[in-house]
């Protein structure tokens, strides 16, 4: 199992300004597993997105972050996007004047260093848009701009479908969906979870559980993971919410 | 030609020293402009008189009027060696060697073809769009349609030309029309007859073309009647000059129910100060739509203006302008809403980078007999870092109460947020700003034919180049 080894963060520390967020995280990810990280407001899951996609805010205070072996400390964002990071953003930004399918192409090609031929890229994207069942209209859209909170999640999604990264980390893509929105969501990304995608979800809700099964469940509070375990884990949370775990 | 120097003091002992059997065509020694100059220019033009009483009448004007100080400072332009600008056979024609580093570096990138990029930097004298002018004309003469270089069209089309020469932009406008009445000198006349919609966008030859024009050049537009056209003046490649002052004339007559749509990519280079003046009188039902793409120049002064005459007459302006490192581009938009029913657009959106200066200034007045306007201001400005400024002056003096009216203007950076975002998705700092950069001049790209939009889109990337340390 160690040789597929694609994730390893080692006693992290990270801080903003004066302020200590992550205080000595660990995680492993495989290739192939899915993980779910759920945890209180402010316990610091985006900043531990944020911080693996490398935002230059965060300061890394100690401990190292592994990426298919490779220590990214130091890596700019988008050397990190070129590795096969990718981040589905809480709070997606919207940028005026740019298409999402001339922002979706020009991702791709700045990921894969590539050039990709417009046609072969509009086939695909049509493929994507269909399978999350975006209308078509969207890509003449400008990238997030007035998109409701469900489409700009489910934009992400799409982004992620493109990009087809290694490990994607969903922060709360399942928030402010409605039903049937976070049903196409799952089941677009089951199915390109077929291979070796690996996936990192934050969540406030074990909905997740009925599309996806997660090989860990952790519990991140205060800035450090508490507890780890199956997917039974994120039931218990719903029960005994999380001051139960604190330490 | 062996290398010559760029500086126009030089150039006054080469001309003494060097090329003395040539002196006599000239007036090397002589500073600043005077009446024999001008009676000099108006011969070797062979211009009627009354051509030549408003060059002398405008000079006088010239002469009288201070230097505006209400905008930019203007004091480092030195009139005085005017004369040096006007020289009816002065060898302009410097050496390709001599032409800034920065600009040939622009016709690379731009892809521009080495005979068009010498006769842009006033190298050459001829380039192979001459073929595609007299293509162009041909169906135009087909249409009706006049189009000719400014000096011909005094001579072939007099009377027109003499009714509306200099009359929207008056020699008493301000100084450097005044200026630009004294010495004007190439430039395009266009008469579009009623009714004809001309279909191809019609592209300024002659700015780059005659001699000495791209300089004190004089465009006269007239659309008549329930016709329309669509000009393009100017191209994105630096036009540069090794004079440092442009102070040309835009006159735009729209008649009733006509439409015109004028578009330009300036772009100057950084030594110049650009004093254009550009005016539209619209009358009823007529449409002028303005846009403007303004880069390059160390000083920009340029605010074209709409005088909407007639009822329900309309103007939409959309530009954009661009400040880097030691410019000051003060631009904007002006317009008068002088009947009933009028509207106007503006939509400006101004980018300054690396200490560069980027002002929107505009003037919006209406009469009393405006009742029933309608006047829409957006305005818009993206400062790249901290040393760089932007900054709106927004005048409106209305004369009638009964005027819909709504403006807006906002001022930022980029957020570091969404840098991020695009970043996450593989794109470098530089390519994730230049894309929010064309995001933000969009509304105004998506305005200009594909091969400008193209052409913008590069010259945007060009200026960002080296914004990120
Ligand atoms: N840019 C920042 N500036 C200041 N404080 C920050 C910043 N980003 C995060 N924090 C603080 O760090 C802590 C962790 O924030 P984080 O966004 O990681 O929480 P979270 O676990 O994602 O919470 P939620 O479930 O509400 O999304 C919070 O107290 C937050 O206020
Ligand atoms: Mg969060």
């Amino acid at each position: 199992m160690n040789n597929d080894l694609l994730l390893k963060i080692d006693e992290l520390k990270v801080s903003i300004g004066d302020r200590n967020i992550l205080k000595g995280l660990n995680l492993e990810i495989n290739e192939g597993e899915t993980h779910i990280i759920m945890g209180p407001n402010g316990a610091g899951k985006s900043t531990l997105g944020n911080v693996l996609m490398g935002h230059p805010e965060y300061k890394i205070d100690s401990g190292n972050i592994y990426f298919n072996g490779e220590d990214i400390n130091g890596l700019s964002v988008d050397e990190r996007a070129k590795r096969g990071l990718f981040l589905s953003f809480q709070y997606p930004e919207e940028i005026s004047g740019v298409t999402v399918e001339n922002f979706l192409r020009t991702s791709k090609m700045a990921v894969t260093g590539e050039n990709v031929p417009i046609l072969e890229f509009q086939k695909q994207l049509k493929e994507k848009m269909d399978l999350l069942q975006i209308p078509e209209e969207y890509k003449e859209r400008y990238l997030n701009v007035g998109f409701s909170g469900g489409e700009k999640k489910k934009n992400e999604i799409l982004q992620m479908a493109i990009l087809d990264p290694k490990l994607a980390i969903l922060d709360e893509t399942d928030s402010g969906l409605d039903v049937d929105a976070i049903k196409v969501i799952y089941e677009g990304i089951k199915i390109l979870k077929e291979g070796k995608k690996s996936f990192l979800v934050i969540t406030h809700y074990n909905k997740i559980l009925d599309y996806l099964a997660p090989d860990f469940v952790h519990i991140l509070v205060d800035g450090k993971i508490v507890e780890t375990g199956s997917a039974d884990l994120a039931n218990r949370i719903e029960e005994l919410g999380y001051e139960n775990f604190k330490k | 030609m062996k290398s010559r120097k760029k500086t126009y003091v030089e150039d006054i002992d080469r001309t003494i020293y060097d090329i003395s059997n040539k002196e006599r065509h000239r007036f090397a020694t002589i500073k600043g402009l005077n009446e024999s100059i001008i009676k000099e220019i108006s011969k070797e033009k062979d211009e009627p008189k009354w051509m030549l009483d408003l060059r002398l009448n405008s000079l006088e004007i010239y002469n009288s009027k201070p230097v505006p100080t209400w905008g930019p400072n203007l004091s480092e332009l030195d009139l005085d060696n005017i004369v040096h600008y006007i020289r009816p056979d002065t060898d302009m024609s410097h050496s390709w060697e001599e032409v800034p580093e920065d600009i040939k570096d622009t016709f690379e990138r731009l892809g521009i073809p080495q005979a068009e990029r010498e006769s842009l930097a006033g190298v050459g004298a001829q380039y192979d769009s001459e073929v595609v002018y007299h293509n162009t004309k041909e169906e135009l003469t087909r249409q009706g349609v006049v189009y000719l270089d400014m000096e011909t069209a005094v001579k072939e089309y007099e009377d027109i030309v003499k009714k509306y020469f200099m009359t929207l932009i008056p020699p008493s406008y301000h100084k450097y029309a005044a200026l630009h009445g004294a010495v004007w000198s190439g430039g395009s006349f266009v008469y579009v007859p009623k009714g004809v919609k001309v279909d191809i966008p019609i592209q300024s030859y002659f700015r780059l073309n005659a001699k000495g024009a791209g300089q004190f050049e004089h465009t006269l537009i007239i659309v008549d009647e329930c016709a329309e056209l669509h000009f393009i003046e100017g191209c994105s490649a630096p036009v540069y000059n090794v004079q440092n002052v442009h102070a040309g004339a835009v006159e735009l007559f729209i008649k009733k129910g006509a439409k015109l749509r004028y578009s330009t990519i300036e772009n100057w280079s950084k030594n110049m100060y650009n004093l254009n003046t550009k005016r539209a009188l619209v009358e009823e039902e007529g449409t002028i739509e303005w846009v403007s793409g303004s880069f390059g120049s160390r000083i920009s002064m340029l605010y074209p203006m709409s005088i909407l005459k007639g009822r329900r007459a309309k103007s939409e302006f959309t530009g954009v302008t661009f400040a880097g490192e030691g410019q000051i581009l003060d631009t904007g938009a002006k317009v008068l809403l002088a009947a009933p029913e009028t509207s106007c657009i503006i939509n400006s959106k101004s980018i300054s980078k690396s200490g560069g200066v980027a002002m929107y200034r505009g003037l919006l007045q209406a009469t009393k007999e405006a009742s029933g306007a309608k006047a829409a201001v957006n305005c818009e400005s993206l400062m790249l870092d901290n040393d760089s400024k932007s900054d709106t002056l927004p005048i409106m003096e209305f004369k009638n109460d009964n005027i819909d009216i709504g403006h807006e203007a906002k001022i930022g950076r980029i957020p570091d947020e969404s840098i991020f975002y695009l970043m996450s998705r593989g794109m470098s700092e530089e390519e994730a700003k230049a894309m929010i950069v064309r995001g933000f001049v969009e509304p105004i790209t998506k305005e200009l034919p594909l091969e400008y939009a193209v052409e913008l889109n590069n010259l945007i990337d060009i200026e960002l180049e080296g914004t990120i340390d």
